[in-house]
């Protein structure tokens, strides 16, 4: 595949599209981590997620694209801003959101985007590819889903409803600790992760009474 | 389409989630850094499904797969947030620093339980009954009461200032 790559001083319709919504998504993903509030953090991942659907309809992964729209924007950006409201963040402007290693911080970022974006161009130059429709239909995807991959198909499934449970146990406040979760101090020096979320729920109801 | 924009692209998404990632204070704005480092990642291999013409598609599948652990990473995600902001009434990143080292381990060792015992002793005795198996799960004592005071002095510094608010709630309720 590496011959006859065209130039890049021609750019075809497709790319200048793409290059326009990866400079949105960048610009809005850029705006998630420096804006100083923290609903507008949210909404401007919107903007980011639907920016990178453009990108993969461009990419002619049209499935994915359509999933990325369902699942992100419809579901993921709605879970952040229930989030949001319910630890009860503050709506407004507020300067404390970002911590002390700011500096260090944009730093790393710097030097990884460097490291990234220099191997990147070294290494695929010359890769070029016409792009053809019809590859990334519902189809196709559907097809080798059902085929090929059935197996990590079925194992995704429960670990959806593994996580399902997961945040069940964990939000729940009303689950009475077992007798090993009773005597809330020594199951924490052992900071072992089994320990944890009894111990949640064991050491909650105690923090209600102690508040009222 | 040059390979080159989608992988440039998605380098640029990934610096910027790191950045999000090691810079931001709140919790769930974290998570949505987090968030912006799978995206990335999809952006990646939905290119270089495209590139290689895959005829399995293990490139976009595996996208498909990415979107859907990352939909269940945040859900629980979130719940680790909620309850943790109803346990301490703060989801800041910069005050959650149980798990940290501390600055001088030996005499916040000695100072935890100095502080911590007498605490755990006086309510209830009966009850720390449960309590020496757990210790010899993690630092592998034989459950007498003389060596338990080994034991914690080893794990005390892990969980040092949430163990001192335990007890002073505990001494302050009846």
């Amino acid at each position: 595949m590496t011959e006859e790559v065209p130039s890049y001083l021609s750019p075809t319709g497709q790319e200048v599209v793409f290059l326009l919504m990866g400079a949105v998504a960048v610009g809005s993903a850029l705006l998630v981590v420096t804006t100083r509030q923290l609903v507008h953090a949210a909404l401007w991942l919107v903007v980011s997620f639907g920016a990178l659907a453009g990108c993969y309809l461009v990419l002619t992964a049209e499935f994915v694209a359509w999933v990325q729209v369902l699942i992100y924007v419809g579901a993921v950006v709605v879970l952040m801003l229930f989030g949001i409201m319910l630890t009860r963040a503050p709506i407004g402007r507020s300067a404390d959101l970002d911590s002390g290693n700011r500096v260090v911080a944009a730093g790393v970022a710097l030097a990884t985007a460097a490291i990234l974006v220099t191997v990147v161009i070294d290494g695929f130059r010359t890769a070029y590819t016409p792009l053809t429709p019809g590859a990334g239909s519902a189809s196709e995807l559907g097809a080798s889903v059902f085929s090929t991959w059935v197996l990590p198909f079925e194992a995704l499934s429960v670990l959806l409803l593994a996580a399902l449970i997961g945040a069940i146990v964990l939000s729940r406040t009303d689950i009475p600790g077992g007798p090993p979760a009773d005597p809330p101090d020594p199951p924490d020096t052992s900071t072992s992760s089994q320990g944890d979320p009894a111990d949640q729920s064991g050491s909650s109801p105690s923090d209600r009474s102690g508040g009222h | 389409m040059h390979i080159v924009y989608p992988a440039v692209i998605s380098a640029l998404l990934f610096s910027v989630g790191v950045y999000g990632v090691l810079a931001r204070r709140n919790t769930i704005l974290v998570l949505m850094s987090v968030e912006l480092m799978l995206n990335a990642v999809n952006l990646n291999l939905v290119a270089f499904d495209v590139w290689l013409r895959d005829r399995l598609h293990s490139g976009q599948v595996l996208t498909l797969f990415v979107i859907v652990i990352a939909a269940a990473e945040v859900g629980v995600g979130l719940a680790i947030v909620l309850a943790l902001y109803r346990n301490r009434r703060t989801v800041d990143l910069d005050q959650l620093r149980e798990l940290a080292e501390p600055a001088q381990p030996l005499p916040a060792a000695t100072e935890a339980t100095g502080q911590w015992a007498p605490g755990d002793r006086s309510p209830d005795p009966g009850k720390l009954t449960p309590a020496p198996p757990n210790v010899t799960e993690s630092g592998d004592r034989p459950p007498t009461p003389g060596s338990r005071n080994v034991a914690m002095g080893e794990a005390a510094p892990s969980g040092n200032g949430r163990e001192d608010q335990r007890s002073a709630k505990r001494g302050g309720k009846p």
